[in-house]
């Protein structure tokens, strides 16, 4: 079936076509006579990137987003649901060639001190994803290694170096170039640029778009920082607590969200400008992940929430061209004035 | 607990230390000065090793024994540097607390969140058990904690982040200090969370009216929550000056570079940030002039003789460099609607 | 992105190559600790040798009449209860308690780090079954495994070493599994599992060079331990049979004649603190060496 798929409309087929995943954590017992809780850390969530195109994922703390990318990259299995590169289910694939299919699709993680072993030099580090696929004569995987170094702006001397010998910023740069090197389709990128200071942070999203740039890759940046993925991102889907709240391109998102989390993150952006004075937020409190109320997740700290809220849980729906949102009060949402940013 | 409206309470001249770092010795922080009166809020800002979390924990007393700092840093007019470590005791956190980064490692996670809030004033009052813990109660429920005397006797890891930075803050705030440090106190915390959090230290901050001290990496977070401020790069302060007039004309290349660097919501898509060239330079091996000339793209010959003296740009803006003449000829900022 | 000038100091700092062999042997040599820890580790290994050519008098050679002689030009230091020189007892025991040590450490590694690698990769029924059977190991005392072995084996130097060997198990099983979980829990392996490495690439190239420093300063207190432990089977007659002698067998026998003549139990004691001793700076060293983020720094 996929096979036919491909070969009857290549052009239309999706590089990424994640279906209503969910993914359920089992927490530890607090009793033997109770049962085991559930977190539900995804929700049933739909995605799809086109070649060449980014999704920004957007979110806070317990929204999912790690979970998400991990099921992405297959590096977990989901509860359900189906996450299938270029027309294939990566979970339904053999081992074997999962692990090949793996050059198509590589990670760039948040922490720059924690993603490159201390032990390796970087040469090793950066040409794992290229020795995990099989045996490579040295003269060449240097080679490789040299090119990608120099595509992300470091020198192939720097290829016997080990981690702890650059900062934070080259060794993100160090995690990107292990990223490239299988030169691959799409990138998942978990908040990479969060751990760097703001005038690296710049450095590193510039080279994140000269590369998407050079070879036509895809994204899928994770991140809290909206402004980083407006930066880089043609469509932004924000999360909450395991679902899709509100997806769509970024101009509709930040001039007329039409969803009231979207709004509430937009409005906490604090801005550098003269004469910001402080804006006053209401006391919000914050719901749990296993609570398995029935309404929409997010009516506990709405300001819009009302009776129907609270009993019936919103479906993602069309509020403008290609613009989805879950809130039985999009309309009403996106009529407010826009929440500037900063 | 003295003090006119208009005498500083806290003074700080010509502060430098020196650490001693894994690559040895290195000047920190060189040449700060402020002073700040009661009811006044002063924002930190850099990048890290700029020195801004040392200064605070100078002012703290909290460095290691093998720093070395000179200048002066006085409190109501008695100096602190020098003092014995006792008697810092009896300031920290009666007269002076701090808020860290990360709520989590700032709490004991042995100990109720009661007892932690409750011990500065058992240590620094003499009021009773009983007392303490009533009193330990109201300042949780004045930090916003949900059901203050039904959880007084739970544990940290029963909380969410924002709960526990609300934690700390009321142990920061139980003996009325008069100046209060908040050292990147929401950058551990969601933005939504964040904002809550800021708006709890404002209201207190106003409320009590203690001095405050906010140290952030943030520009937006200072531009929105302190009325003076100072950008610290290479352990030195380049630029100081009212919250407004800084963000309405910015005058060191190293404050305009970190402006422009910001990725910003809404910018057009397809334009490239504006970055600052290089990384940050490691303390123990620091340009012997401007901290920022490697970096800086108006460099000259004499930015890399001598640190250059602070140019006032306009009353109470100070800048620390020769080339204001360059760097402000085209007007860098934001004024808000 | 970056300034020429950082670009010519760079350049210039990567001339200076860090992994040549002859760099490792430089810093090795200047390595405090490593030096001391060498020298002495090779004294003892020395002994052994040189107890395989020559003796300056015959180790098993019983000769009652000069018992307990003083130290004196014959024999250097002097004679045991049974008249047999004190020299050529330490260095024919050196063959013995290098033997022991090897070989029980030796057991105790190959077992212990293997399951415990396995238990921290595999997690979930593997870990639990890997665990609970090293705490049963664990229950056992060494010298009660020595004798159920010594029961079915007979007693001798193959059931100690075994028994020791085992005895070592549970401790490495444990040490490895908990150092190894932590590694697990890093991103780079993470980073390895989305480049499609498997659990066996991933132990091999990430988890076991990063527990290793830990496992080499491990093994050389295991390796105390394991001498000390043959020192009390030979004493129980579980050990080394004699005439065989061993630094633990001597240990034990001057044990009896403590007060009469205690430089008998200060010479084979001093032996094995010295070769403890050599193989805890030995390890100490070593785990400086191996770390590529100190090896410039020194």
């Amino acid at each position: 079936m996929t096979m036919l798929q491909q070969t009857s409309s290549p052009a239309e087929l999706p590089l990424l076509d994640v279906k209503d995943l969910v993914q359920r954590y089992t927490l530890p017992r607090e009793s033997m006579f109770k049962p085991a809780g559930q977190v539900h850390a995804l929700n049933g969530v739909t995605a799809r990137v086109m070649a060449g195109r980014s999704l920004g994922v957007v979110g806070e703390s317990g929204s999912g987003k790690s979970t998400f990318a991990r099921l992405v990259m297959a590096l977990e299995q989901p509860s359900s649901g189906s996450v299938s590169l270029m027309g294939r289910d990566l979970n339904r694939m053999p081992a074997g060639e999962l692990r090949r299919a793996r050059r198509d699709f590589q990670m760039v993680f948040q922490d720059p001190y924690g993603s490159l072993d201390p032990r390796q030099t970087i040469a090793r580090i950066v040409a794992e994803p290229l020795t995990a696929l099989g045996r490579m004569d040295r003269a060449t995987l240097r080679g490789r290694v040299a090119g990608v170094l120099r595509q992300v702006g470091l020198r192939d001397a720097d290829m016997d170096k080990f981690p702890h010998e650059f900062s934070g910023g080259q060794r993100q740069r160090i995690a990107i170039a292990r990223a490239l090197i299988t030169q691959p389709k799409l990138i998942v990128a978990d908040e990479p640029v969060s751990a760097l200071d703001v005038s690296v942070q710049a450095q590193v999203l510039n080279l994140l778009q000269d590369l998407q740039d050079q070879f036509g890759l895809s994204y899928i940046l994770i991140s809290h920082d909206l402004a980083v993925v407006d930066y880089l991102c043609d469509e932004i889907a924000v999360m909450y607590l395991g679902r899709i709240v509100e997806q769509g391109s970024p101009e509709d998102l930040f001039a007329h969200c039409a969803h009231p989390y979207t709004r509430a993150l937009l409005e906490a952006v604090p801005r550098a400008s003269a004469g910001g004075t402080r804006r006053r937020r209401g006391a919000q409190s914050i719901a749990s992940q296993s609570t398995g109320a029935t309404g929409c997740a997010y009516a506990s700290r709405c300001p819009l929430a009302d009776q129907y809220c609270r009993d019936t849980a919103p479906a993602l729906r069309n509020v403008g061209t290609a613009h989805l949102a879950a809130c039985h009060h999009a309309e009403a949402v996106m009529a407010l004035p826009p929440a500037a940013g900063g | 607990m003295s003090g006119s409206i208009n005498t500083p309470l806290i003074e700080v001249r010509d502060l430098g230390i020196r650490l001693n770092t894994s690559r040895g010795p290195a000047q920190a922080v060189r040449g700060v000065s402020f002073s700040l009166k009661r009811g006044e809020t002063l924002g930190l800002v850099g990048e890290s090793g700029c020195g801004k979390s040392v200064t605070a924990l100078a002012l703290m007393g909290l460095l290691p024994d093998s720093a070395v700092v000179s200048g002066s840093i006085r409190l109501d007019g008695s100096e602190l540097v020098g003092l014995s470590d006792a008697n810092y005791g009896k300031l920290r956190g009666n007269r002076i607390s701090m808020i860290f980064q990360e709520p989590m490692t700032a709490l004991n996670p042995m100990h109720t969140i009661g007892r932690q809030v409750a011990e500065p004033l058992r240590r620094h009052t003499n009021c009773s058990a009983a007392e303490a813990r009533k009193e330990a109660i109201a300042l949780l429920d004045r930090v916003g904690l949900p059901d203050a005397a039904k959880r007084v006797d739970a544990y940290p890891h029963q909380f969410s982040g924002g709960q526990r930075q609300r934690v700390t803050i009321a142990m920061a705030l139980a003996c009325q200090p008069d100046v209060l440090i908040a050292d990147e106190p929401t950058t551990a915390l969601d933005v939504t969370i964040q904002g809550q959090i800021l708006d709890l230290i404002a209201g207190l901050v106003a409320e009590r009216g203690m001095s405050m001290i906010l140290i952030s990496h943030d520009l937006g977070v200072i531009a929105e929550n302190v009325q003076r401020m100072m950008v610290m790069y290479g352990g030195t302060v380049v630029e100081s000056g009212a919250t407004n007039a800084v963000f309405t004309r910015m005058g060191h290349p190293y404050t305009q570079g970190l402006f422009r660097a910001r990725p910003r919501l809404g910018a057009r898509k397809g334009t490239r940030l504006q970055t600052i060239a290089g990384t940050v330079p490691e303390l123990a091996d620091l340009p012997s002039g401007c901290t920022f000339a490697d970096r800086c793209a108006i460099v000259e010959d004499r930015c890399r003789m001598a640190l250059p003296a602070v140019v006032d740009v306009s009353a109470g803006h100070g800048v620390r460099c020769v080339r204001t003449d360059v760097s402000m000829a085209e007007a860098v900022g934001a004024v808000g609607a | 992105m970056s300034t020429p000038m950082s670009a010519s100091i760079e350049v210039g700092a990567a001339t200076a190559r860090p992994q040549a062999p002859t760099g490792f042997w430089r810093r090795a040599l200047r390595h405090r600790s490593f030096v001391i820890g060498g020298t002495l580790s090779l004294m003892v290994l020395g002994a052994a040798l040189l107890s395989l050519v020559w003796t300056p008098w015959s180790a098993y050679e019983i000769d009652v009449a000069s018992k307990l002689r003083p130290p004196s030009a014959a024999h250097w230091l002097g004679t045991d209860v049974l008249g047999r020189d004190i020299v050529s007892l330490l260095l024919v025991g050196a063959r013995s308690t290098i033997m022991v040590g090897i070989i029980a450490v030796g057991i105790g590694i190959t077992f212990g780090v293997s399951l415990g690698l396995l238990a921290a990769a595999r997690k979930g029924w593997t870990e639990e079954i890997i665990m609970r059977m090293s705490d049963f190991t664990f229950a056992f005392p060494a010298v009660l495994s020595a004798i159920m072995l010594a029961a079915v084996a007979g007693p001798g130097m193959v059931t100690s070493i075994t028994a020791i060997g085992i005895f070592q198990i549970p401790t490495l099983v444990r040490l490895t599994r908990g150092s190894a979980n932590a590694i697990w829990a890093r991103e780079f392996v993470l980073a390895a599992r989305a480049s499609g490495k498997g659990g066996f690439r991933i132990t091999i190239e990430h988890v076991l060079p990063n527990v290793l420093p830990i496992l080499i300063v491990q093994a050389t207190i295991q390796f105390a331990l394991a001498i000390l432990a043959e020192a009390a089977l030979s004493y129980l007659g579980l050990g080394t049979q004699p005439p065989q002698p061993s630094w633990g067998r001597m240990l034990n026998d001057a044990q009896t004649l403590l007060f009469q003549s205690p430089m008998l139990a200060v010479y084979p004691g001093a032996a094995i603190a010295i070769a403890v001793l050599g193989l805890n700076l030995l390890g100490d060293g070593l785990r400086d060496l191996l770390d590529p983020r100190l090896a410039r720094e020194r």
